[in-house]
């Protein structure tokens, strides 16, 4: 069975926001639109996202790294807000394995978001539905669209690739290989809903310079004199 | 709920896709907009442009939001007659009556004294054409913002080799092994750099980020070195000490293609002291940088011609010639200027130890010599040598506004030119890459007008309004040595301000110092609130009057597409479009988007109508010019030359018949020419048909090494992209600021500096770069504020452009003060607390928030995201406007009084560039009892008329049904 799902490199994500909002460019006017905002011009706004970056801190200063971290739905394999959903609206699709909600059916009871142990599920407000990432379903599965335009907008938009994008459940996969080579890891394995989408761990690039090599025989200093006789007494002019 | 595979996207209305630019920030990305039912459905990257590849950021991806503002102005305003500046009480009027406002004002002032008409143009990407039509009017007094953006990043780097990061040139990360930043850098050439970055970093390179803060691009750098603010100099010397101590310098390249080794007169009691010694030999009429100086050769111990085959010079030494003149190489000169600047002094003053100081110089000096690529290009020098290949050191820098906002900036950025220099990384792979226009002679050729005849009634200005001064000849003053310029700009106080110094225009204005001023025309810079300096004192000159009653600043008119803090002070408000709804040129004239490979340029082409009433500022100002009859926009009985925009984007060339115009691409009769060929009706067909980019790519052997590749620089010429195909040797050591040293020094004859300057000047035009404290520094009380503040850009916003904008808000509609948890700790405040942030100038207060991510001696926060109530559509309850806080109130526009002036611009000497980054405050927590608002408020600005009313609670975008709700 496909299982589709996004590979987040932490690696290089710079915290740019660009999948956020080219998400929600494209969703609030596709299939799972409106992505509805509240305040849109006023104090305390806030609205609908099904991608959002989350920065912190680890370490203490000057020790210290900062994290973006993207996060949205995980389409889990075993997903925990599906079996509660009491009037079926939350699905796993078959066929890809994408985790939707069908609005028709969701009476906004959060039971699902309560049962979600990563937040990713966002509410509605206005519409009383609860809302989430699609994969962009609505792309992905778009024959009309170009084979490189068939994939979610946060990958297409994300400056820095840092989202892969693909089937977990084919070995061959870009984004199973990345898991596999670089160490991709799921979020929270031990609640057992284990997530399709996979996290790629910081990496560093270190440098070693052995002390040898800071002085070599084609230093260019050699070239120049080291010394210089100006005319002053030395003890080759005087001793015997 | 229907399958969501049901129905193709492209079926739920009339879908067209349309490709243009993006402006969502200076980067200029290409995009596709798709539309559904005319309304904008979803704005991608363009997979086919050179600078993109398809991606696209945060703000990019909201220009829905941006497109739909309710801070739109769709209306030409006037201030109601009787009713007080900044008050925004407006009548709209139609653009027939602001016409006919301008014309007859701006007439008048032309044909008395051009220099009462200031322009002064914000983040605009048209200033050769605005540039062009104040140079027309007549008027001195034009620049762009660059003044207080990074002008010292453009002079710095410019006046040594000849390019600088950003348009200019870049790091070539596609080849580089070890790529280091300094400072804040996320402000330009945002989206290319990110998509560098990453793929640098898939490919195992080293990313290493000098910064006091920890936060963008720095995020993802293998190492963090946390640095005192202004204190990148400091490092930089200390870092090219070690690597001239250990001989870790590219010699080949610093003796070809520098003048490491040209023989610099050594005798302080000669007049000439400092200056390069050019031998007497035949100096071409044409040439530009005579090739008259002399080497030292090893061999025959005596001097030779610089480039003599087979000469051996030497780089350390000091000799006598056999006229008896001392002299030495300009590199020994580097090597004592850095004689004391040890790792341990630099680790006092920048807070980095002095073994990482070290290492980093080991790590720069030892990647560069041990990890050589060689690409088998074969090019030739200007001296007619062969080579086989093209040669890189593997060591890549960047840096922009981190070090620029400093009033040490342009020494310091001397300094980092001179640390690439050594590694030998200009124009090679690996290293530093220009991009065209770029490289240019040292200085480029244009200069400004050096006289005050040079400004006639009804006569367009004699040179151009701003250029690049090599001596103190070029300097744009009187007489008696004082200034031209309403910004006091080529003056002996900023003689190398090659951007114009806006933010002390409106200070000087109202103040009347050089003069006063009639009209003041500011485009897109909202110097009302986050573009200016001491912005409350500023919005009060802007609304001050003299004993008559009479605004001391007569006549403000603001050409903006939105309705910013600063429209509210206009008398008269001109509604641009926005950038779906208009034509625009990225221009080789300007600043277009070259890649390293060669020019490329770029268009907009409206994919839109405009909202309302607005206009193109383009086009406003191509029907002044024809209304005023500026000589290039009439004919010559005085007729109307150009239709519109378009028509002159096309038809336009430089000199009648130069084959230079705005646009590179699809130039000749047929279209089939490049850079130069007469215009091209159908060019803008041209463009829509290429993705609205040009693309010149180089041959491979003109890519590289280009200030010294014989074929590159004869390509340049012909294609007009220089005068001159000659060599452009880097200033390791600068004759040109020792000349206006010297003058300073009274050994020059010719203009001489005012007395009160003459020190000031012989201090900061050192030819070799060097250290200083940041002016402010040196003239606060540093005790009581021993602290730093800084700005960052955040990666999702524009300046202020982007509070307005529904989505990008709720990531940030309002800032904090981030600082160190020891602060906290210090001073007794927690982690969201309310503060007060205190500068000698002003004080806010904010909330703060704990960071360990910032050096301990800075506090910092996110630039221009706070607002002034009412303003940019905003409810006067927005939180951009209650919780978030400007900076800029704590910033002073000009210097304490002191022995070189009382009015000095808060900036650099040499440049003038605004030195946001100097100033000093102190934080401490705000009482209980104290609102929890943000201060200093303001009276909120009401809507305007032609303004959306407020929308509601809920906003649910769907493009094709969203208008029609």
């Amino acid at each position: 069975m496909t299982q589709l799902a996004l590979v987040i490199d932490l690696n290089v994500c710079v915290g740019c926001h660009a999948c956020v909002t080219s998400c929600k460019e494209w969703n609030t006017s596709g299939w799972a639109g409106p992505l509805v905002d509240q305040n849109p011009y006023e104090g305390s706004p806030t609205g609908t996202f099904f991608n959002r970056v989350q920065t912190f801190e680890v370490g203490a200063f000057p020790n210290t790294e900062t994290v973006h971290f993207p996060k949205s739905c995980l389409h889990c394999e075993e997903p925990p807000c599906v079996p509660v959903c009491p009037t079926g609206a939350s699905y796993k699709r078959p066929d890809n394995g994408v985790v939707l909600v069908d609005y028709d059916k969701c009476i906004g009871c959060k039971y699902c978001s309560w049962a979600c142990p990563y937040g990713a599920r966002e509410l509605d407000a206005q519409q009383k539905v609860m809302k989430k990432c699609t994969l962009c379903i609505d792309r992905i599965t778009d024959e009309s669209l170009s084979e490189r335009d068939r994939k979610p907008a946060c990958v297409l938009a994300c400056p820095t690739s840092a989202r892969l994008f693909g089937d977990v459940h084919d070995p061959d996969s870009e984004v199973s290989v990345a898991i596999r080579e670089r160490g991709g890891y799921p979020l929270m394995p031990e609640w057992g809903t284990k997530p399709a989408n996979h996290y790629l761990p910081r990496q560093k690039t270190r440098m070693h310079i052995d002390p040898e090599q800071l002085t070599r025989l084609d230093n260019p200093l050699r070239q120049e004199d080291l010394t210089r006789y100006t005319g002053e007494q030395s003890i080759d002019d005087v001793a015997w | 709920m229907r399958d969501p595979m049901s129905q193709p996207d492209a079926q739920g209305g009339q879908v067209e896709i349309k490709e243009t630019t993006c402006y969502m920030c200076a980067c200029r990305c290409g995009i596709r907009v798709h539309l559904r039912d005319g309304e904008v459905r979803y704005i991608d990257g363009n997979p086919k442009h050179p600078l993109n590849k398809g991606v696209i950021c945060a703000k990019g991806s909201s220009g829905i939001m941006k497109q739909y503002s309710p801070a739109r102005l769709t209306k030409p305003l006037r201030r109601k007659a009787g009713a007080e500046r900044g008050t925004s009480a407006f009548e709209e009027i139609s653009w027939d009556e602001a016409f006919a406002l301008l014309e007859s004002r701006l007439a008048k002032l032309r044909a008395e004294d051009p220099k009462g008409f200031a322009l002064f143009t914000g983040r605009d990407q048209m200033q050769a054409l605005t540039g062009m039509f104040a140079k027309q009017f007549g008027t001195p007094n034009y620049a762009a913002h660059g003044g207080f953006c990074s002008v010292n990043m453009a002079a710095g780097l410019i006046y040594t080799f000849g390019g600088s990061f950003w348009e200019f040139g870049g790091p070539d990360l596609e080849r580089a092994k070890l790529f280091v930043m300094i400072g804040t850098a996320e402000d330009h050439h945002s989206n290319p750099l990110k998509i560098a970055i990453s793929e640098f970093k898939r490919r195992g390179g080293r990313f290493i980020s000098i910064n006091p803060v920890r936060t963008g691009y720095s995020a993802i750098a293998d190492e963090w070195v946390p640095i005192k603010p202004g204190t990148d100099g400091a490092l930089l010397l200390a870092i090219t000490h070690e690597l001239i101590r250990l001989g870790l310098f590219d010699r080949d390249f610093l003796i070809q293609y520098t003048n490491a080794a040209e023989l610099v007169i050594d005798d302080p009691a000669r007049d000439d002291h400092g200056m390069l010694y050019r031998a007497e030999m035949h100096v071409d009429e044409d040439c530009f940088d005579p090739q008259n100086r002399l080497w030292w050769d090893r061999e025959i111990n005596g001097p030779i011609s610089t480039h003599t085959p087979g000469a051996e010079p030497r780089l350390l030494g000091s000799y006598t010639l056999p006229d008896g003149t001392p002299v030495k190489p300009s590199f020994q000169l580097l090597k004592e200027r850095v004689e004391d600047y040890s790792p341990e002094w630099a680790a006092d003053i920048t807070g980095i130890p002095a073994d990482t100081i070290r290492r980093l110089a080991h790590e720069m000096g030892v990647m560069a010599r041990d990890h050589k690529i060689e690409l088998p290009i074969p090019w030739t020098d200007c001296w007619d040598e062969e080579h086989a290949t093209i040669t890189g050191n593997p060591v890549a820098f960047h840096a922009m506004r981190g070090l620029a906002a400093h009033s040490n900036g342009f020494q310091t950025i001397r300094a980092l030119g001179v640390l690439m220099t050594l590694l030998g990384t200009i124009d090679r792979p690996g290293g530093f890459r220009h991009r065209a226009p770029f490289p240019r002679p040292i200085p480029p050729c244009p200069k400004p007008p050096n006289s005050p005849e040079a400004v006639q009634p009804n006569t367009p200005l004699d040179g151009m309004p701003l250029g690049w001064p090599a001596k103190p000849e070029d300097l744009f003053v009187d007489d008696s040595g004082e200034p031209v310029r309403l910004d006091k700009g080529f003056s002996w106080e900023y003689p190398l301000s090659v951007h114009g110094l806006m933010h002390n225009v409106i200070t000087n204005a109202w103040r009347g110092d050089p003069y006063p001023i009639d009209t003041l025309f500011l485009f897109m810079a909202n110097m009302a609130w986050n573009s200016t300096m001491n912005t409350v004192e500023v919005r009060r000159m802007l609304a001050d009057k003299d004993e008559k009653g009479d605004y001391k600043i007569p006549f403000l008119v603001v050409c903006d597409t939105f309705a910013s803090e600063t429209v509210a002070f206009a008398d008269l408000v001109l509604p641009d479009t926005s950038y779906l709804e208009r034509h625009d040129v990225l221009s080789m004239l300007d600043r277009p988007i070259s890649e390293f490979e060669g020019p490329v340029d770029a268009v907009r082409i409206p994919v839109l109508p405009p909202k309302g009433e607005c206009k193109p500022f383009q086009e406003v100002l191509i029907e002044l010019g024809s209304r005023l009859g500026l000589p290039a926009f009439v004919n010559a009985d005085g007729s109307r030359k150009y239709r519109d925009y378009p028509d002159f984007i096309v038809n336009y060339e430089t000199t009648p018949g130069s084959g230079i115009g705005f646009l590179a691409g699809w130039r000749g009769k047929d279209g089939d020419k490049s850079l130069k060929g007469e215009p091209n009706p159908d060019q803008w067909q041209r463009y829509a048909e290429h993705d609205c980019v040009f693309h010149y790519e180089l041959p491979r052997n003109y890519q590289y090494m280009r200030n010294w590749n014989k074929g590159y620089l004869h390509w340049a010429r012909a294609h007009g992209l220089i005068r001159y195909a000659e060599p452009f040797i880097i200033h390791l050591y600068s004759e040109v600021l020792q000349k206006f040293r010297l003058a300073a020094q009274g050994k020059r004859p010719g203009r001489q500096p005012p007395e009160r300057l003459r020190e000031r000047v012989a201090t900061y035009f050192d030819p070799l770069p060097f250290y200083y404290e940041p002016l402010e520094s040196g003239l606060v009380d540093t005790q009581r504020y021993p602290l730093n503040a800084l700005t960052q850009r955040p990666m999702a916003m524009y300046h202020s452009w982007d509070s307005q904008n529904a989505w990008l808000r709720q990531i940030h509609s309002h800032n904090y003060l981030f600082v160190n948890p020891r602060l906290g700790a210090e001073q007794g405040f927690g982690d969201g607390d309310w503060v007060w942030v205190e500068s000698p100038h002003g004080r806010v207060r904010c909330m703060c928030r704990f960071s360990e991510a910032v050096e301990p001696g800075t506090v910092w926060t996110w630039n221009a995201i706070g607002k002034a109530a009412g303003a940019w559509g905003l409810a006067p309850n927005a939180d951009e406007a209650r919780k978030g806080f400007l900076l800029n109130h704590l910033i002073a526009e000009e210097l304490p009084a002191h022995a070189a002036g009382e009015h000095l611009s808060n900036g650099d000497p040499v440049t003038g560039q605004a030195a946001w980054f100097d100033v000093r405050v102190r934080v401490y927590k705000a009482d209980a009892k104290e609102p929890k608002i943000t201060a200093p408020q303001f009276e909120p600005m009401p809507r305007l008329p032609g303004q959306e009313k407020q929308r509601g609670k809920w906003q649910a975008y769907v493009a094709g049904v969203f208008a029609k709700k």
